[in-house]
Formats: C-alpha cells, sequence, structure tokens
C-alpha cells in the first residue's frame, strides 16, 4: 500500500480558487432573485418607541418590508445552541437571540427590520425611509459595575445581568494555600475581537414552491444542523431543506453560530415572496452582526513550593456573554479548562460568572477561550520564575505532566460534557525542541546582551499551551466507487480553508490503493450526505477524518470480497492498488475498481440475502472524548525604547497533534493561527463608546496585521499518537492561535527589562504601553 | 431614485473582450465585475479599499474595484484573476506560473484574498523581478490575508519569480 497519509501534498481545491472559479455564496445569481439588507440598531441599549415602515415599503423596487410584529409565529427567541454541561450547582438563565427586536435593542448591530428590494442598492436606500424612535437606556458595559445592585438590567425581566455561575474544582486548593511557602496574586485582563474572515456572512434561499422544497446557500461551518433547524423553524421536514456551504472565506468560529437572525429570516422571506433572496453582510455590518470574542477579568492566585512547583492555582474570573448567550458556555468553560494546561495541578479552584451585557453576543474564535486561560497561568509561572529567581523554561519543565501520566485526568468537565481527561501527550521533547529552535541559550548569554549593549532592546517569550480538540458527538462520511472507478466521498462538515478536499482524500485513498487524483470529495452539501455537526473546535481532521478511513476500509473489504469471489481465491490474497484489485503477485489476474463497482451493482440476477449492491459503504465517528494537543510558542521580538513600536523578529512553534496527515497543510493552519494569535496581542482591539457603539467598525481602524507584522513562522512537529481514534490524529485548526499573546508580552517584558514591571492586560499596543510604562515609573 | 432608469452606458474591454453596461452612475465597478459581468473571481471584503482582495487591473495597473465606480473606466482595460490561467485545448486551463507557485507552496487556504494578491503581484513582479523578502512583505502589506499568516504567500512569490525563470 503506497503510503499517502503523512505526505506533504499540495492542495487538489487550489486550482478553482486560485482561477476564480469557486463557488463563494455571493457568487450565487438565481432568476428572479430580490435582495434584503437589515436596519439595524445603531447603539447600544434603547427602548423602541416607535418604527415606522411604511415610506420604506411606498419605495419604488421595494417588495416587502418587515418589523418583529410582522413575523407572526417565526417571531420568537432563538435556539441555544449548547446547553449547561452536566457541573454540579450549575446556575445558568437562557437568553437567546430573536430574528428582529421589538420592544428593546440590546446591542449595537441587533437587527429591527428587514427589507426586501430588486436590488441591495435599493434596499439601502430604503433602510433610509424607516423611521426608528429609540429612547436611550444606560449602556451595560462594564463588567463589575453590571453586576453591582443597581445596575441597569440588559434583560428587565431578570433580576441582574448575572448570565451563568459556575465552579470547578480539583484537590483543596485552600489545603494547598495554607501549607505553600509561596504565593502569589495577579489580575489579568484578556479582550480578544472580532475573527475579521475576509468573507463576510450572506444567506442566499429559493423556495421552490412546485417541488416544496427550500435551497439555501450558507457561510455556515455547519450545514447540516442549519439544515435541520430551518426545517423546524419554518414547519418544514429536513428533506424538504437543502443547505449547501459552498467555498466560504473563511470562518474561525462566528460562522458556527447559528441561528444568526438572517439565516432564518431570508428562507422565511423567500417563501413567503416566492422568489429567491440574497443578504450578504457588508463589512461595516460584520461588526455589529456577526459575534465575537471579547474581554475577561481574571483574579488569579498559584501557590508553589521553594522549587516552582505548583501546589495550587485559584482563579475567579468574569466573562462578558454579550446580549445573549446563544452559545451557551463553551468559552468560559474551555478557559477554565485550558488553563491547567500541561502542568501537574494537583489543587485547583475555579469559578466564573457570566455577565450580560450591552455588547454583540459573545461566541467561539479560533481558540473559543483557551487563548484567557493560557495566558493566566503562562504569565503565573513567568512572575513565579522571577521571585523564585528560576529560569523560564526550567520552571515550566518542572511542573510537566510526565509522559507515565497519561491519560492524565485533571477532575473537570469540558466544554463536549466529558471528563477532561488528556489521552497522551510527551511535553519535554516538545520543549527541549522548542528551546533548540529559537536559539534559547545562545539568546540569553550572548545575543541578548549584546544588542542591550548596542541600545537595542530585545526579548524573548516561551510558553507552553493545551489544545482540547477533536470533541464529539460525531461525523460520518460515505465512500463509494464509481462505474468509473473513481471514489467519491461525501462528508458532513463544512470547509473554510483547511484543505479537506486533499486531507480527506489522503485518508481515503491510501487504504484504497489509489492516488489521490483518483478521488473526490464533497463536504458542506446536505443534499449528498445529511448526518453531522459541523467544522469547529479542532475537530474535521479527527472526526471527520476518522469517518472517512473508516467507510474507506468498509469499501476495501467489498471490493476485496467480490474480487476474491470473481477470482476464486482467499480474500487475503487479494491486493488492492493503482485501481485494480488483484491476486497477490499475479498482477494480471484481476479486476479495474470499476469493473469491480459495475460487477456489484447487476443488471441481472438476484442481490445475495445479506448484501448489498455497489462497493459503497457509510461510517460514521463519534469520540468517546477530545484528543489533547500540545505544544510550544518562542518568539524574539525587539522593541523600540523610543516610540515603543515592536517587531516580532523570530517565532517557533513546535507541537504535538499526533498523527501528523499533511505537514504542508498542518503548517499552514499554524501559521495562520499564529497571525492571529499576535494580532489579538498587539493589532486587534474594538473601541466600545459608553452607548456600545463600536468606533472602529471598519478595516482601517480595526487593525489586522499586514505580511510586514507577522514574521517568517518555523514550525516543527513531535508526535504523540492519540489513542482515542484509529488514525491518530488530534486537531491543529488551533495550536497557532491560543498562545499568542502570552508569548509576546513576556517577550516584550523581557526586551523593555524594566524591574518589577509586569504586563497583565491584552492586547497591548504602543500607546498602551506608554501608559503602563509612565504609571509604573511613576509610581 | 428609480432603479431602472437613469443609467449610463458604460463601455470597456475586460480579459480582452468588449462589454457595454448600463448602469447608475453610483454602481461599483466590483458590483459591475461580479454580479453584471459574472466573473466572480474578484472578491469584496472590506468594501472601502482597505484589503486588497478586489483588486483588479486598469489599465495594467492594480486598483480596488470597490473603490471605483463603473462609470469611471469607460474605455479603459480591466483585467481580471480570471485572465490568468490560459485555456488548453483539452477544454481545460493551464495555470499562471504566478497561481502555480502559490499552489506549490500553500500560498492560500480560504481563497478568499487570493484573486487580490495575484492581480497585486502580476504588474509588481514584472517590474520588480528579484525583490527581497522585505521587499516582498511591502508588496503585499496592502493585501489582507486572514488564514495563512503570510509565510506561504511569500515562500509562492519567491517561487514564482524561480518558475518564471524556469520558464525563461
Amino acid at each position: 500500500m503506497s503510503r499517502l497519509i503523512g505526505q506533504r501534498l499540495p492542495r487538489r481545491e487550489d486550482a478553482r480558487l486560485l482561477t476564480g472559479r469557486a463557488l463563494f455564496t455571493d457568487d450565487v445569481d438565481l432568476p428572479g432573485m430580490l435582495h434584503a439588507a437589515f436596519l439595524r440598531s445603531p447603539v447600544g441599549h434603547a427602548r423602541v418607541k416607535r418604527l415606522d415602515l411604511s415610506r420604506a415599503r411606498a419605495r419604488n423596487g421595494v417588495v416587502a418590508v418587515y418589523g418583529a410584529d410582522d413575523l407572526g409565529a417565526l417571531w420568537g427567541p432563538g435556539p441555544l445552541l449548547v446547553p449547561p454541561p452536566p457541573i454540579e450547582d450549575i446556575y445558568f438563565v437562557q437568553r437567546t437571540i430573536v430574528p428582529l427586536a421589538k420592544d428593546k435593542v440590546r446591542h449595537m448591530g441587533e437587527p429591527v427590520a428587514m427589507v426586501i428590494a430588486t436590488s441591495r442598492y435599493v434596499a439601502e436606500d430604503a433602510l433610509e425611509d424607516i423611521v426608528l424612535e429609540l429612547e436611550p437606556l444606560p449602556a451595560v458595559l462594564d463588567l463589575e459595575a453590571a453586576l453591582e445592585r443597581d445596575a441597569a438590567r440588559v434583560h428587565e425581566d431578570l433580576p441582574n445581568n448575572l448570565a451563568s455561575h459556575v465552579v470547578q474544582t480539583k484537590g483543596d486548593y485552600e489545603a494547598a494555600l495554607a501549607e505553600a511557602p509561596v504565593v502569589l496574586k495577579r489580575r489579568f485582563r484578556y479582550d480578544r475581537g472580532v475573527a475579521a474572515a475576509l468573507e463576510n456572512r450572506g444567506v442566499v434561499a429559493e423556495w421552490d414552491a412546485k417541488g416544496g422544497v427550500m435551497r439555501i446557500w450558507d457561510t455556515t461551518q455547519a450545514p447540516i444542523p442549519i439544515r435541520n433547524g430551518v426545517a423546524g423553524m419554518l414547519g418544514l421536514s429536513e428533506s424538504q431543506v437543502q443547505v449547501v456551504a459552498p467555498f466560504i472565506g473563511g470562518g474561525f468560529g462566528p460562522k458556527m453560530m447559528m441561528f444568526y437572525p438572517e439565516e432564518i429570516l431570508v428562507p422565511w422571506a423567500s417563501r413567503q415572496l416566492g422568489r429567491p433572496v440574497k443578504w450578504i453582510e457588508d463589512r461595516r455590518e460584520n461588526f455589529g452582526a456577526t459575534t465575537q470574542e471579547r474581554l475577561q477579568i481574571h483574579d488569579s492566585e498559584i501557590a508553589l513550593t521553594k522549587d516552582g512547583v505548583i501546589l495550587g492555582v485559584k482563579d475567579v474570573f468574569l466573562h462578558d456573554s454579550g446580549a445573549y448567550n446563544s452559545y451557551g458556555l463553551t468559552i468560559p468553560i474551555n478557559s477554565q479548562c485550558t488553563l491547567l494546561g500541561q502542568y501537574n495541578i494537583p489543587n485547583y479552584y475555579s469559578e466564573f460568572k457570566v455577565v450580560f451585557t450591552n455588547r454583540v453576543l459573545v461566541t467561539p474564535y479560533r481558540g473559543a477561550g483557551r487563548q484567557h486561560g493560557v495566558f493566566v497561568i503562562e504569565r503565573l509561572l513567568d512572575f513565579a520564575a522571577r521571585e523564585l529567581g528560576i529560569d523560564r523554561a526550567e520552571i515550566r519543565r518542572r511542573n510537566l505532566i510526565r509522559p507515565e501520566h497519561y491519560p492524565y485526568d485533571n477532575e473537570l468537565i469540558y466544554q463536549d460534557f466529558a471528563p477532561l481527561v488528556y489521552d497522551s501527550g510527551d511535553v519535554e521533547p516538545v520543549l527541549d525542541k522548542a528551546l533548540d529552535m529559537i536559539g534559547y541559550d545562545d539568546f540569553i548569554r550572548n545575543e541578548q546582551p549584546a544588542a542591550r549593549a548596542e541600545g537595542r532592546h530585545l526579548g524573548l517569550g516561551l510558553v507552553c499551551y493545551t489544545e482540547g480538540t477533536g470533541i464529539g458527538p460525531y461525523e460520518g462520511a460515505r465512500v463509494r466507487v464509481e462505474s468509473t472507478g473513481r471514489v467519491s466521498v461525501a462528508t458532513g462538515v463544512g470547509t473554510q480553508g483547511q484543505g479537506h478536499y486533499t486531507s480527506l482524500a489522503q485518508v481515503v485513498a491510501e487504504p484504497l490503493g489509489l492516488s489521490l487524483q483518483d478521488v473526490d470529495i464533497t463536504t458542506g452539501d446536505t443534499t449528498r450526505f445529511h448526518w453531522g455537526t459541523g467544522t469547529f473546535a479542532s475537530r474535521g481532521a479527527v472526526v471527520a477524518g476518522n469517518a472517512c478511513y473508516a467507510a474507506a476500509q468498509q469499501v476495501r473489504q467489498k471490493v476485496v470480497a467480490l474480487a476474491a469471489k470473481l477470482l476464486r481465491c482467499l480474500e487475503e490474497d487479494v491486493e488492492v492498488s493503482g485501481g485494480r484489485a488483484f491476486i497477490h503477485n499475479h498482477p494480471d489476474k484481476g479486476y479495474m475498481l470499476s469493473e469491480l463497482a459495475a460487477l456489484a451493482n447487476p443488471l441481472r440476477g438476484a442481490v445475495e440475502p445479506g448484501t448489498e449492491p455497489g462497493l459503497e459503504a457509510t461510517a460514521y465517528f463519534g469520540p468517546p472524548r477530545g484528543a489533547t494537543a500540545n505544544g510550544i510558542h518562542a518568539a524574539i521580538v525587539e522593541v523600540d525604547p523610543e516610540t515603543l513600536q515592536v517587531q516580532t523578529r523570530k517565532y517557533v512553534v513546535v507541537h504535538d497533534c499526533g498523527t501528523v496527515l499533511n505537514p504542508l497543510l498542518l503548517e499552514g493552519q499554524v501559521h495562520g493561527g499564529v497571525a492571529q494569535g499576535l494580532g489579538n496581542a498587539w493589532y486587534e482591539e474594538l473601541d466600545f463608546d459608553e452607548q456600545g457603539r463600536i468606533l472602529n467598525n471598519n478595516l482601517h481602524d480595526f487593525m489586522l496585521p499586514t505580511a510586514q507584522d507577522i514574521p517568517p513562522i518555523d514550525v516543527g512537529h513531535e508526535e504523540t499518537r492519540s489513542p482515542l481514534n484509529p488514525l491518530g490524529v488530534k486537531g491543529a485548526g488551533e495550536a497557532g492561535a491560543i498562545p499568542g499573546a502570552a508569548v509576546f508580552v513576556q517577550a516584550v517584558e523581557d526586551a523593555l527589562g524594566i524591574d518589577g514591571l509586569e504586563l497583565r492586560d491584552v492586547p497591548l499596543s504602543p500607546a498602551k504601553l506608554l501608559h503602563i510604562l509612565s504609571e509604573h515609573t511613576g509610581g | 431614485m428609480d432603479p431602472t432608469s437613469d443609467t449610463l452606458a458604460v463601455s470597456f474591454e475586460i480579459n480582452g473582450r468588449a462589454v457595454t453596461v448600463h448602469v447608475e452612475p453610483r454602481r461599483l465597478l466590483s458590483d459591475v465585475i461580479r454580479h453584471d459581468l459574472r466573473l466572480t473571481g474578484t472578491h469584496v471584503a472590506c468594501e472601502h479599499g482597505v484589503c486588497g482582495s478586489c483588486t483588479v487591473l486598469l489599465d495594467g495597473a492594480p486598483v480596488r474595484s470597490c473603490l471605483l465606480f463603473a462609470v469611471q473606466v469607460d474605455g479603459c482595460k480591466v483585467d481580471t484573476v480570471e485572465s490568468l490561467a490560459t485555456p488548453t485545448p483539452e477544454g481545460g486551463l493551464k495555470l499562471h506560473h504566478l497561481q502555480q507557485a502559490f499552489h506549490l507552496e500553500h500560498g492560500l487556504q480560504c481563497g478568499y484574498c487570493t484573486p487580490g494578491l495575484l492581480m497585486t503581484l502580476l504588474p509588481w513582479l514584472e517590474q520588480n523581478p528579484s525583490p527581497t523578502e522585505a521587499d516582498i512583505r511591502q508588496a503585499i502589506s496592502g493585501n489582507l490575508c486572514r488564514c495563512t499568516g503570510y509565510h506561504n504567500i511569500v515562500k509562492a512569490v519567491q517561487r514564482a519569480i524561480a518558475l518564471s525563470a524556469e520558464e525563461g
């Protein structure tokens, strides 16, 4: 069998993308298609006093205008995507988004009315005709003030702005604290911005009244759940709804949210009007209409021995939910669990409160709260190392979980509701490789002091991270040998640039003895495969990959059985290779796969009882719990002491995500994640005013890193196979992004070399750094 | 404004083909290219000239088609990403060496920003045949990419230069 799994292969989807022939949602153009535009709240919090749609309805070219009162039975709170996990004494109140705001607007960008017109230009003209009178209410923005007794309430039917309260513990932190010779206590603020996928969201829906079918093209990461939800909300059966997630111009998490109001309103309008309707989000709209990640405030404490061995950690934090909590608790649970890292932390007390605010709903964006946890533990270790006079790498090494201790039970419940048990790992070789690649010893001994002598401020950062990946519930795949001899594969996950057309083809082609070119992959089309959940939580390669692998092996078994029967030989003597099945060592005695496919689907004779026609198999894979990847990031930065501009000079990622399916694609995932991590650390910050308006809601003022801001990135691999799936893979989609801010601020601190200076807030910027430095020297 | 009236005729050449469209004066060039002429390889992302995704060539020079009204290109030549590859006798497409280099070096992931990068780089590489890495990073600093971290895009540009030299 020729090896394809693990090979560095360029992608099969590239040609379509490079020549401009790939279908994206906004490329869908249907006869008679109408265009939607939304009137959205300009402020964070206000009561709706009057909504007058009459002038808009009268405009030439406008077909329909809808407010909340025009939606009939469709209006109501949307679904809760992830219910609260089974954690003891959990407090959780559910306030999910509504399709159009009715009495009150709760965040900037919340939709209030929908216009349908003959062109987008006219639809936007009509938005100007709508009269929306708002009575301003105090915007709930500050997480701590929001929980005070007299705070304005985002949801006035609730007693306060507390959305959830969760405590998880391991061991006995208070007992550990009582015995601990060293205790450090710090406050951290970790903020994030928008995912800023270059393609904004969009939906095209076409109600086919004659066929009784709703066809939808959606920029979603989860086409199958969208199909199921639209069917339920529109009173259709699931087989009447078809959802295609075509090529998606970047997902990163927010395209996993459901249901966005537009995802239900656009299909609904198409059915009302009997015409196709398209809505494409514009960039300014994206800042208020697409979900974000944002602030957590952590009060954290670490107890250690004098040798820097962790005795326990206590962490109490606030999490900004935004105005609703449709996605549940995934992000704060991730923060809570990921804080433990790959360290042996015997005692842990973790408590968080989720707060409703008058900001856009918070849902996972690449990393999904893992960043926040990694930042806290890595900063605590940095400060502990400094206080105890221990080297940064050494304090981490002393606390790593030993390879013989896997599977390692953290005694917490993770976001997938399963126990947080790390399946496998061996971090010390990862650490050693990273130290070697960044040139740690030489930097500390020679490079940094030499530069400092010239007046240049170089600094190094080195952090560890954990990435919980590949969670359930399941994905499936159908693999079929076509009559041409080519193999088609259909799976339910969507693809947003990960390279599924290549990595999944590798997984299928190898057991079937085919080359990559013989395998055709379909993802994200519910008419081709309709069981599954979606692409999120670094799970595509793990869960869909193993489903494809299992289905391919079943098809191989069918090929072998049929060939053995026809060749009158034992099954174990059949070899499948080069598009043929033949007797081992007798390549002339055999059949092409195309011949076997035809013979497996005969026009005469009976299919034997207990068998199925065709060379086809459908398989599912559902892991008992997620596979846990880990790694080390190291970076060298230079800080200009005059301007406080920071340039990242070198960046190293060494990681262990189990079996590598395709190093070229894996490295690409890591590179992109690193850029988003550095962006989070230094560039990307949403600027809200006191009314909850985002002041930098465009890509000029909300800065994303450019090619001049991101250094070359060296990637090293270690492979500890996961025992939780046959391929041994762990996810990698978020690995690059998770520790970026932790490594960056450590390096900046190191470069500045100012006694006692601690950087505990992210994102930083030159202006913020100046402020921190002035306070530090002033105090 | 009545959407059916008050339009202007605009004639220009796109990918070597002469076209005339009747558009409102406010209609963006990007909308004409994508939705009227159905050349959907040009993508729109930031909608105000920052990200470079919608870059096309106007009389050979890279421009942001989201910042131009269609009426501004009357009498001009416009080239989009669809013009890069050449049709083969078998009905396929032969990739331009710049496209081939992006493929080989994994210089694209979701592919949304890619057409804009290609159209930015095409004239630039003609004028800068042997750039340094810093030159390349500066040349693409007006094109935002959210997937690749730019690492493999830089490598793709270097590869394109090598492929171009091989092709002679």
